[in-house]
């Protein structure tokens, strides 16, 4: 990563913090704040959809065989999916051990 | 040049910002700023200016309205007073922040509690550090011209930064005072149509209002504090050609018989007027009275205030707040530790007086200027009439 995060000095500072690079929140990979990960467990996950809908970082996806993944450069592993996954499909598992 | 009239100052002061063609006012009511919301509405229900009237639900949604408006490249206008500004509160350093040049006409009154309707500056000191300039006018002409000038001012591209100007509840607004008005096109001429910094526009995309986290905050502190800190000079320039444009001065620290005075007050607002009567009476009885008036409250006239003090030796300053468990009322405080450096600074002291809507009378300030004289008070500050 070579390239600049944002500003180095106060003079650097936009006028009124403006951003004006759209969508460059989405380089800021709030990922590394992760304690756990979600592990999904396919045998016993029903498709039905509610961790894409309780996620609220919105960085689960649907794959091409109808389960689901998270983006992990976004998930801060909250556990919210595990916590409403009903058939119990995924683990909180620690990053490290 | 306009023509002399009698108008409510209230009302003077929508009359004011529709001679800037606001686009948009946001707006919620509260006395005694509610002739001031009733008449920008009625401004725009006549299609006086071509503007929206927002009607909102409580003064967080007005300002909160506004800042959505100046970010879209609206010129806007909004007011409050007393609770209402304090709602206002949570927005306000957003306001600043944003660098959005909203213009708010705060008619000064007391916060609660116990409840009280009436005049005196405890709304506006809280919002002290909130990153607005601000104004002080003394009668309804300054509020007409304050009103004009804070859109010049805070949409300066050297400047980007919300403005406030003050007046004082019921002894300003609901007064009828001669006025004269500006006419349009010297409004014109003074105020170019405002040319935003940049906008919220889907076609050229940019973000307002974004997260600074702990390693850009304080730099973006720092930048807003430049911001505001520079700006006097463009309130100079600004009061300059106003002068030049219209013939009415406008100074920082106004300083009233203060030439030879061995005892100055202090005031803001609308007080400054009974003052000047009460130094010209004791002027006539041999004592060296003086007085200055604060226009600018922020940015601080630092500079000013140093050079307005010179051979005075005793400052009464007043306040028309409290800052409780404090070392005295915030503008005391604040010109003590102005003048903290100077080598010869004069004696202060501080007195605290017409809170909620009490009258201070001509012969108030002529005592306070006599016991101001000795240099001490038995307190640190006074709770000047209070009974007991």
């Amino acid at each position: 990563m070579t390239e600049k995060k944002g500003p180095e000095t106060w003079q650097e500072i936009n006028p009124g913090c403006m951003v004006f690079r759209p969508g460059s929140a989405s380089e800021y990979h709030t990922g590394s704040w992760r304690a756990k990960r979600p592990i999904w467990d396919n045998a016993k996950c029903i498709k039905c959809g509610v961790c894409y809908i309780f996620c609220p970082e919105g960085c689960i996806t649907e794959d091409a065989d109808g389960f689901f993944v998270a983006n992990f450069d976004y998930c801060k592993g909250c556990g919210i999916c595990a916590h409403e996954c009903w058939p119990k499909a995924i683990a909180m598992v620690n990053e490290e051990d | 040049m306009g023509k002399r009239i009698g108008m409510e100052v209230a009302i003077a002061s929508a009359e004011a910002a529709a001679l800037c063609r606001f686009d948009v006012a946001a707006v919620y009511p509260i006395t005694p700023q509610s002739h001031v919301a009733e008449h920008l509405s009625d401004i725009v229900a006549d299609g006086r200016v071509d503007a929206s009237f927002i009607t909102v639900e409580s003064e967080h949604s007005a300002l909160s309205s506004a800042m959505g408006a100046s970010a879209t490249g609206a010129r806007v206008v909004t007011a409050t007073s007393s609770q209402g500004l304090l709602f206002m509160g949570e927005v306000m350093p957003i306001a600043s922040a944003m660098r959005l040049p909203i213009v708010m006409i705060i008619a000064n009154r007391a916060v609660s509690g116990p409840i009280n309707i009436w005049n005196d500056h405890s709304d506006i000191m809280p919002m002290r550090d909130t990153g607005w300039i601000s104004f002080f006018a003394d009668n309804g002409q300054e509020v007409v011209d304050m009103v004009i000038q804070a859109f010049k001012v805070g949409e300066d591209r050297r400047v980007m930064l919300p403005v406030n100007v003050n007046l004082d509840g019921f002894q300003l607004t609901h007064v009828v005072e001669p006025i004269v008005m500006p006419d349009q096109e010297e409004v014109d001429r003074f105020l170019p149509p405002y040319e935003p910094f940049a906008t919220l526009h889907p076609d050229k995309v940019v973000t307002m209002g974004a997260l600074g986290m702990p390693e850009f905050y304080a730099e973006a502190q720092k930048a807003k504090n430049v911001a505001i800190v520079n700006s006097i000079d463009v309130v100079r320039e600004v009061w300059k050609e106003w002068e030049k444009g219209f013939g009415r001065k406008y100074e920082p620290i106004h300083a009233y018989r203060t030439e030879d005075a061995d005892v100055a007050l202090v005031t803001m607002g609308s007080m400054g007027e009974t003052a000047e009567i009460a130094v010209d009476e004791l002027r006539r009885e041999g004592v060296k009275a003086g007085l200055l008036k604060i226009k600018l409250w922020r940015p601080f006239p630092f500079e000013d205030l140093k050079k307005a003090v010179k051979g005075i030796r005793v400052l009464a300053v007043t306040d028309r707040a409290c800052s409780f468990g404090g070392p005295g009322g915030p503008v005391f405080s604040e010109i003590r530790s102005a003048l903290y450096e100077g080598a010869k600074r004069p004696k202060i002291v501080n007195f605290l007086i017409g809170l909620g809507g009490r009258d201070v009378h001509v012969e108030d300030f002529v005592a306070m200027v006599r016991k101001a004289a000795k240099g001490k008070l038995s307190e640190p500050y006074e709770f000047y009439g209070v009974r007991g």
